[in-house]
């Protein structure tokens, strides 16, 4: 167990090392290679009013003619040890995650970051939970009894929660719940947990909702397809030939053996939420890790960007990683290979 | 603490008959293309200590019988008809819940395959553990000692340590022998083995047969075991039911259905099964045609099409459907040929060349 838990260690590892090669290369290498000098991304960071002399020397003290790997090099240095950066008239120590300073708000990226992943958690966090134990509660109750009434239209709600975008819905829960009936606060509200939990549930009720629903369809549709297989599995037979409760039977033994797809399929899906709910953070007004990577897109702002990009590649890699040590705990199997 | 048979009880009623009665059985699936009757109108009793081996082929009805007898079928999707007598009780008419009480403790199951039939994500232990407790209330560590025992009694070695395995740690024979501790976990007074060694190494399963054997002496049990192979039945049956189509074709005490079987489909079934004392040649003698369809089962004898004798009835065959009736010695028969026509075929064309 121990070792399988190492080499998943290692493989997540390599693949944040590779994600952040790849993304580096994006921004800094690609456009070089496209044409685009030196200067031209140095002038990103000086305005457009700068004189050549203003832009040729900051392109010198960001090292933007360096090799490519001393580039990488330095970067990865400021995240693991912080960098010291020359801003021309003052120098400034960026501590130890360094991602860099925004072109246009000319802050370090990484405080920023820390502040919209709350916020962007806390969305995530509340809706996995709606849509994990409403998905599969539908999801089971649908195979269980498939062809009924109640299966076809959970399934027909599920194929429409999969189909409505997040803005739409989004939009339509917000006129009625919020302005028209004042059940929830309005767009843009933000309580932190540790402000006051109860006002932050009650703000972020109607987001959780809103992409709680999207989800909880998938996951409806996938538990109730995984019920249907393993419902018909030879250990179902001999649960119940052993005389257990029917209970028992779908809940030990049929939705365990259903969990182990969701689980690789919630990983995912999680994983990349928190790297951002891009449509569900713009519908409310919530300013989380999708909307700070949106405007870093318009502002043409390309640490913002980059922040973005390397962090929701770590919550995938966490996430992934988290689902394949829940994978040995759920399979036995998994832990002997 | 352990737990001893003794401990356990029995309601076993004294003189009662036959521990497992079953009377006209009709198990029909409606589906789609008509109804298929998969048992109709089956009849046979087995009795504490004894095994009742049930033959054919596939789709002769007698797993769908077994499960029928377990309760086990889809609420709706069988129409079950007739009476199944455990101890007396009458399984047909009883509730689902009164049912689900009585599997795993009075009558348990084992399968064909032991790798798909124990769920790979608990330990051997812990889903015997889990068989014991639905019906006795005893405490985690009390239910485990318990386990290690039957591990034991079904030899798996070192149990202590084996018990925290799980399935696909275990070997094919081992996993059928800790799918039979499974199932007298509680000490069942019923055994059902539905084609208990099909899925093993022919060496594995003598072992599977001897251990069947021996426990069932052991905790005096009802045995049916369920096969299409007659070597299988041969070690283990005292009574033997050949069926046929959902019906039974022919009963008997395992030597009469060896030594002098009547109907034409058992001389079938005798004459596929290979044996090594004979020429190469002439070793076998499938039965000509495939089983028929349950939707569409032949008028009168349904072995009748695929007969070689359906001739000799005069045409009874084609249009009356044969009873099993007691050929003299308990030994029944469902043969519209006369019997003194039976025993001379079978002396005098078929049991030379087997």
């Amino acid at each position: 167990m121990l070792a399988y838990v190492i080499r998943r260690l290692i493989a997540a590892v390599g693949l944040l090392f590779v994600v952040s090669v790849i993304t580096f290369s994006i921004f800094y290498l690609v456009p070089r290679l496209a044409g685009v000098s030196a200067e031209g991304l140095a002038s990103r960071y000086v305005g457009r009013t700068a004189t050549a002399a203003t832009v040729a020397a900051t392109a010198r003290r960001m090292g933007f003619d360096d090799p490519i790997y001393v580039q990488y090099g330095r970067f990865a240095k400021g995240i693991f040890v912080g960098e010291d950066i020359d801003l021309g008239a003052e120098k400034d120590h960026c501590p130890a995650p360094c991602l860099g300073y925004s072109f246009v708000t000319k802050q370090p990226v990484f405080p920023e970051l820390v502040d919209r992943a709350k916020v962007t958690f806390s969305l995530a966090a509340g809706a996995a939970v709606i849509w994990v134990v409403f998905g599969i509660a539908v999801g089971v109750l649908s195979a269980l009894r498939r062809g009924s009434l109640f299966d076809r239209a959970a399934m027909t709600v599920a194929l429409a929660g999969v189909s409505l975008p997040v803005f739409w819905t989004g939009l339509i829960a917000l006129t009625f719940f919020s302005y028209r009936w004042g059940l929830a606060p309005p767009g843009g509200t933000f309580v932190p947990f540790t402000q006051n939990p109860l006002s932050w549930a009650h703000a972020l009720m109607l987001p959780w909702i809103t992409l709680a629903l999207l989800f909880s369809a998938q996951y409806a549709r996938l538990t109730r397809a995984g019920m249907l297989e393993t419902m018909g599995e030879d250990y179902i037979r001999t649960a119940r030939a052993k005389g257990l409760p029917e209970r028992k039977v779908v809940v030990k033994h049929g939705l365990r053996g259903a969990l182990t797809p969701l689980l690789t399929i919630f990983g995912l899906d999680f994983g990349l939420l928190i790297g951002g709910a891009v449509l569900t953070e713009s519908a409310f007004g919530l300013n989380g890790l999708g909307k700070y990577a949106v405007d870093g897109i318009r502002g043409n702002d390309l640490p913002k960007v980059m922040g973005v990009t390397l962090l929701a590649a770590l919550f995938v890699a966490l996430a992934n990683l988290v689902v394949d040590l829940l994978y040995a705990v759920v399979d036995p199997r998994v832990r002997a290979k | 603490m352990t737990i001893t048979t003794d401990e356990r009880t029995h309601w076993s009623t004294p003189g009662a008959g036959p521990f497992l009665q079953v009377k006209d059985l009709q198990v029909h699936f409606p589906t789609d293309d008509g109804v298929v009757k998969s048992v109709d109108g089956l009849s046979f009793s087995v009795e504490r200590g004894k095994t009742l081996g049930i033959v054919g082929e596939s789709g002769s009805g007698k797993s769908v019988t077994s499960m029928s007898v377990m309760g086990l079928h889809k609420a709706g999707a069988a129409k079950i008809s007739g009476q199944i007598l455990l101890d007396g009780q009458d399984l047909v008419a009883a509730s689902r819940e009164e049912v689900r009480q009585l599997r795993g403790k009075r009558m348990a199951m084992i399968f064909q395959d032991p790798l798909s039939a124990m769920h790979p994500y608990y330990s051997v232990g812990n889903q015997i553990i889990e068989a014991y407790r639905v019906h006795n209330d005893v405490s985690k560590k009390q239910a485990r000692a318990h386990a290690i025992e039957m591990l034991d009694r079904v030899g798996i070695p070192e149990p202590h340590s084996r018990v925290d395995s799980y399935p696909h740690q275990y070997s094919g024979g081992m996993r059928q022998r800790a799918m039979i501790a499974m199932a007298l976990s509680c000490d069942p007074d019923l055994l059902i083995a539905d084609e208990p060694t099909t899925a093993l190494d022919v060496t594995v399963q003598a072992q599977i047969l001897d251990l069947i054997r021996d426990l069932q002496k052991e905790f005096n049990s009802a045995v049916i075991l369920i096969t299409h192979d007659l070597g299988v039945v041969a070690e283990l049956a005292d009574h033997i039911l050949v069926m046929y189509a959902g019906r039974g074709a022919e009963y008997g005490s395992a030597e009469q259905i060896f030594n002098d079987p009547e109907h034409p489909y058992t001389w079938g079934l005798l004459g596929s099964m290979p044996r090594m004392d004979r020429d190469r040649t002439e070793r076998l003698m499938p039965i000509k045609g495939t089983p028929p369809s349950l939707i569409n089962v032949p008028v009168g004898c349904a072995f009748s099409p695929r007969c070689a004798f359906e001739a000799n009835t005069g045409g009874r065959a084609r249009t009356e459907r044969p009873e099993l009736l007691d050929a003299g010695q308990a030994h029944l028969v469902a043969c519209h040929l006369p019997q003194a026509q039976r025993l001379q075929i079978w002396r005098d064309e078929i049991a030379p060349k087997l």
